[in-house]
This record gives structure tokens, C-alpha cells and sequence, in this order.
């Protein structure tokens, strides 16, 4: 029935298109911020643990589901897990493979396209003369539409509307000829950026380009163990949410790259090259970079506080700074390098999920392949737009939480559940080793079968209930006060503290804290507040009817007001957001469903 | 730096590399199936050689 004739060109080709996906910007943003948060070089012990208990099994089941699938002409999820699990539940449970691909592009292209932008302001030397807080300022710009740091109108949109096309015009080239041919230029040259800012970075010298530490202080910082912490859950579930985020997993992306791989070749052997490749990118150069950099130029006290904001922040508020103090050329050669790492780690990642959304469209529709790039890149840009204009608002936060934490998880917890005890561990185990070019540990059919649903089942619910401070020593049954970022905390809008109407007259602290600066720019009013303990910070962009009730250096409680008039509260926007997520999945299940309809059709025709 | 850090950051990252690239080096001189297989590139010079 489906015309599509995809395939890849090479098992290298394969390798590094599956480790593209997986490599992204979290391996150099996301990892060593965790590892600093968590333990410093012990934070190693549960992230390994959770490589080899839930990373290496949920490789082999995503991997042996989506060859599973291709042998039956289903490239995605909701076809294949329908015919694993035998009853139709499961194609819907599938539909996450479609519409998380699809939710994820829309905020992942966005802040891909922040790299492609920053990679061209670094060679154009924008950053030149800027200190500390001109650098940070230029990002705060760069995001705020109306402002322009090129001259360009609209940069970050056009800059967007660049990065989808890119993305739309790779794809369209197809699997062999664009996917993998892409990854086979952009990985080498990712290693090779990398390898040249973790050189940089460890041979600093304090006193030499006015760093204040050698780069070693930096590394020692991140890898001296704090054996205390492995007691504390929080690190645990850190460790294995950062092992699911690095691996791509429970997206769709791997089962569908996969499923252009024939019965008789392997999966082993290749799910292991691609997953640890990612593992090598992500401690051995990801770790060397970023962290002995900042810390190099801003000591351990700063970048902590720095870490607590992300690792965004760090990457395009605090690096195009430090790199200025090696000079004109240096500078700008370690811009284009970092930027240009991270725009290649994105690109692999964000034409990983585009390629389910193909593949879909190719297999149910009988769309030419680059019809179907159209439909993605359409798609994308149309959710993405929101992002983009209402970044401030947290738009791009809430589709990063529920389509690219939370749905995840669920997927990947349903798929292993599915595969272990309902398609049954016995023919899953022979779906993995068929072809398989090693020798897979017997223990590994234990792990499956137990371990790894079991530890997803957790994180689940761990994340479900996660209580505030993640302290879970002092919770009980009767006294159970949860974390803002709980997926029911979340739900009940535990984060939005008093600002719960849509439209209202004032605006209320949501945390204890101080007024940090109240300026003007473009006829807009910035105020600026950080929390007492300096974990939080926010930058409120004040409206034209807006004023503010609080002058700089004043103190407030959570819940006074910090400005009054014509407010517009987060809450609307993110309750819109949660709409456009739930519209798309929605969407996604009546395809899936008209996609059933017309194989009916076909199968009644045919017999 | 000290002794424990050194100790934490030549292990992981040792075991890691040493793991990755053998893995890697296994993958590149396994065997070749024989055609029809997954991949597209050789599949011209296979034609020829029939």
C-alpha cells in the first residue's frame, strides 16, 4: 500500500544519523548543569547506573520495535505498537510518536535557530566591546521581538523561519540523501568544534586573558564527588532523566530510523555504537567545556548562582562574553565553533523528528516525500510561532514540559510495558539478537523484563508527586506539599502563585525577594526581581498601561503587588498553550484514525 | 585538582571512550550481509559484480 521506498545508505550513515539524534543541545547546556546540581563527580555512579539499567534497555526495545515495524511497511509508532500489542489502544497509545515529534520541533527549531543566529553575530564580531551585562542584554533583546540586534526586523523570527526551512529542505532530500548525508558533515565537525573549546578550556590559566582560575578548577569543581548525595532521591531521578533526554528516547525519532533496517542486519551492535557515541559527546566533551570555561572567568560562587538559572542562561547570556577575553580572532573563532557545535547538535535532533512526520505522511497518505516535508515544516512553524512571540510568557517552557518531559516518559513507560509483558519478553528477546553482530548479556532479558519498567514506573510517579525542595524525608501521606514543577503541581498551576486571573488591574510577587533594577527600554518598563536565596529571577517586561507599584533595592513578600493597570497574566498564555499541545495530539489521533480507515478500505479491496 | 576528582574524571572518561570507540571499530569490520541488505549504498557495485 505505502510507496514509500526509503533506506539508509550506510551502517556508518546510520550510526551517526541515530547519534546525531540523540547528541543535542543538552549534551553541552543541560549535562554539566546537572552534574554540578548533583553531586558533582558522583553524580557519574547513578547517571552510569541508569545508562545500563534504563538507557541501554530502552535502546535495544526502541530499536527492535521500530525494525519490528518496517518488516510490516510501519514506519511509526501507532501502526507498529497496534500490531505488537493487538488491540487497537495501542495505535493511539502510538500517536505520542507522531505528536511529540511534531510539539518538540516547534520549541527545539526556535532555539536551534538562536544558535544559527549567535554562530553569525560571533563571526560579525556583535559581541565586541560588550561587557557582562551587555552580553546578557543582547540576548534579552534578541528575544524581545521589537528590538533589533542586526538591524533585521523581526530577527528571531526570521532567524526561525531560516531554521525551518533548513530543516524542511533537508528533509525533503530524504533519508540517504539528507538525514544521513547531513549528519555524516555535521558530527565530525561537532567533535572537531568540541574538541577545540575543551583544549581551550582546560589549558586556561589564571592570570593569562584575564581569567581568574585555570581551567583544571573548573573540571576539579565538576568532578569532585560528593558521595553524600547518592543517598538523595533527587539525584537519582536527575540521573535518569538526564540518561532519557540524551538518548532521545520515548520520542519515536529511533523507532522510526530503525524501521528502514531489514530483519536479517543488526540492531545490537549499532544501538550501542549510536548510544554510547552519545555518552563520549556528552561526558568527555560536554563536560569540558562550558563549566571550566565560566568557572575560569567567574569563579565557583558565580557560576553556581549562574546554574540555578539553567543552562541556557549560561550558554548565550555568559559564553559570547568569556570568549571576548581571547581576543578579536579567538573570539571569534570559539563562537562559531560553540554555536556552530550546538547548531549541529540541534539540526541532527530536530531532522530526527521530523523524520517520523514523513515517513507518516509517506506510509498512510502516499505523499511524495517532499509534500510531506511541506506538511512538517508547515506544522512546525505554525506551533512554533507562538513560541517565538510569546517566549517571555512561557510558552516555549510548557510545550517543553508536557510534550518534552512529560510525554516521554508516559511513551516510554507504555512502550516497555508493551514489549516486556504484552508482545512478551520471550519474542521481544528474539526481535533484539536477530542479526545482532554481539553478544547481548542474558541478564539484559531480566532487566528488560523488570528493571527498566520498573525504574520508568517510578520516575513516573516520582514525577508525578515530586515534593517541594525535592526533600522526600519530609513527606507523609497526611502532609505531602508538592513541587511547583510536579507534573500535578504543574496541572493545578502550583508555579503561578497569585497571579491566577487571565486579565487583572495588578500584578503580585510570586516569591519572596528584591527589586534587582527597573529600567526603560523602547518605551517598555523592565523590572527585574531575584528571589531572596537566589534561585529565581524574573524579568517582568511591563506593558504601556502598565506601572510600576516598587522602586529598585525594595524588598517584598510574596503576593505584594509589584505593578498595576492593564495586566495580562502567564496563566493565559499558558493555559493556551496546553490547548495548542492537546489540539495537536487530538489532531494527530484523527489521522491515525483516517490512516486506519483507509487500510481497512484497502485490506476489504483486497481480499 | 584534586585527587578524587582526577580519579572520578579519568575513569568515567576513560571507560567511556575505550567502550564508545570499540564499539564504533566492531560495528565498522563486522561482516557484510549479504544483498538485499539495509543499506543503499552498496547495492550499484553488487549489481555490477552480478
Amino acid at each position: 500500500m505505502s510507496t514509500n521506498k526509503e533506506a539508509w545508505g550506510s551502517r556508518i550513515g546510520l550510526i551517526l544519523a541515530m547519534s546525531g539524534n540523540a547528541v543535542g543541545l543538552g549534551n553541552f547546556l543541560r549535562f554539566p548543569v546537572q552534574a554540578v546540581q548533583n553531586g558533582g563527580g558522583a553524580f557519574i555512579i547513578p547517571y552510569l547506573v541508569c545508562f545500563l539499567l534504563m538507557g541501554i534497555p530502552l535502546l535495544f526495545v526502541e530499536w527492535s520495535i521500530g525494525r519490528y515495524g518496517g518488516r510490516f511497511g510501519h514506519h511509526t509508532t501507532p501502526f507498529t505498537l497496534e500490531k505488537m500489542g493487538g488491540n487497537k489502544v495501542w495505535r493511539y497509545v502510538g500517536v505520542f510518536g507522531i505528536f511529540s515529534n511534531i510539539a518538540i520541533a516547534a520549541y527545539y527549531c526556535y532555539i536551534e535557530s538562536w544558535t544559527l543566529s549567535y554562530t553569525m553575530h560571533s563571526a560579525l564580531g556583535s559581541f565586541k566591546g560588550l561587557d557582562q551585562h551587555g552580553v546578557a542584554d543582547f540576548f534579552s533583546n534578541y528575544l524581545d521581538l521589537s528590538t533589533t540586534t542586526t538591524g533585521i526586523p523581526y530577527e528571531a523570527v526570521v532567524f526561525f523561519l531560516v531554521c525551518m526551512f533548513l530543516n524542511t529542505w533537508v528533509l525533503s532530500r530524504g533519508i540517504a540523501g539528507g538525514v544521513e548525508k547531513m549528519a555524516k558533515i555535521a558530527m565530525p565537525l561537532l567533535v572537531f568544534f568540541a574538541i577545540f573549546l575543551a583544549i581551550k578550556a582546560i589549558t586556561l590559566k589564571a592570570g593569562h586573558e584575564n581569567a581568574v582560575n585555570d581551567g583544571w578548577a573548573g573540571l576539579s569543581f565538576l568532578w569532585t564527588p560528593q558521595f553524600d548525595s547518592l543517598t538523595n532521591p533527587k539525584v537519582w531521578l536527575a540521573a535518569a532523566g538526564q540518561i532519557f533526554f540524551t538518548l532521545s528516547l520515548g520520542q519515536g525519532s529511533v523507532q522510526c530510523f530503525a524501521s528502514y533496517v531489514k530483519k536479517k542486519d543488526d540492531i545490537a551492535l549499532n544501538a550501542m555504537s549510536a548510544g554510547w557515541m552519545n555518552e563520549w559527546v556528552e561526558v568527555v566533551l560536554g563536560a569540558s567545556i562550558i563549566i571550566p570555561i565560566s568557572i575560569g572567568y567567574l569563579g565557583i560562587d558565580r557560576v553556581i548562582e549562574l546554574t540555578n538559572l539553567g543552562g541556557l542562561g549560561l550558554g548565550f547570556r555568559t559564553m559570547p562574553y568569556l570568549f571576548q577575553q581571547w581576543g578579536p580572532i579567538l573570539a571569534a573563532m570559539a563562537g562559531i565553533a560553540f554555536f556552530g557545535l550546538l547548531f549541529f547538535a540541534g539540526i541532527t535532533s530536530s531532522l530526527a523528528m521530523g523524520t517520523p512526520i514523513l515517513s507518516f505522511m509517506q506510509d498512510e497518505f502516499n505523499w511524495s516525500r517532499k509534500n510531506s516535508a511541506l506538511v512538517f515544516g508547515g506544522a512546525v512553524t505554525a506551533l512554533g510561532l507562538p513560541t517565538v512571540f510569546f517566549f517571555q510568557k512561557g510558552v516555549l517552557d510548557e510545550y517543553d514540559y508536557w510534550a518534552g518531559t512529560v510525554s516521554l516518559v508516559v511513551f516510554a513507560m507504555l512502550e516497555i510495558i508493551l514489549f516486556s509483558w504484552i508482545f512478551g519478553i520471550k519474542k521481544g528477546w528474539k526481535e533484539i539478537t536477530a542479526g545482532a553482530d554481539i553478544r547481548i548479556p542474558g541478564i539484559y532479558k531480566f532487566i528488560i523484563k523488570w528493571i527498566t519498567p520498573f525504574i520508568l514506573i517510578i520516575v513516573f510517579l516520582g514525577s508525578m508527586v515530586r515534593p517541594v525542595n525535592d526533600d522526600w524525608t519530609k513527606v507523609s501521606l497526611r502532609h505531602w506539599p508538592l513541587h511547583k514543577e510536579s507534573i500535578i503541581g504543574q496541572l493545578i498551576h502550583k508555579d503561578i502563585g497569585p497571579n491566577k486571573a487571565y486579565f487583572t488591574d495588578a500584578f503580585y510577587a510570586e516569591f519572596e525577594g528584591t527589586v534587582d533594577s527597573i529600567s526603560s527600554m523602547n518605551q517598555k518598563t523592565i523590572l527585574q526581581v531575584s528571589s531572596v536565596d537566589q534561585t529565581r529571577s524574573e524579568t517582568y517586561i511591563l506593558g504601556k498601561k502598565t506601572e510600576p507599584a516598587v522602586k529598585t533595592g525594595d524588598q517584598f513578600q510574596a503576593g505584594d503587588t509589584l505593578y498595576t493597570g492593564k495586566v495580562v497574566n502567564r496563566i493565559l498564555y499558558t493555559d493556551l498553550a496546553r490547548l495548542l499541545l492537546l489540539s495537536l495530539f487530538l489532531f494527530s489521533s484523527v489521522l491515525v484514525y483516517l490512516a486506519a480507515v483507509k487500510r481497512k478500505k484497502y485490506a476489504d479491496r483486497h481480499h | 585538582m584534586n585527587t578524587s576528582a582526577i580519579i572520578f574524571m579519568a575513569l568515567a572518561q576513560t571507560i567511556i571512550t575505550l567502550i564508545t570507540f570499540s564499539f564504533l571499530y566492531r560495528a565498522m569490520r563486522a561482516k557484510k550481509r549479504p544483498e538485499p541488505d539495509s543499506y543503499a549504498d552498496n547495492d550499484d557495485d553488487d549489481d555490477d559484480e552480478n
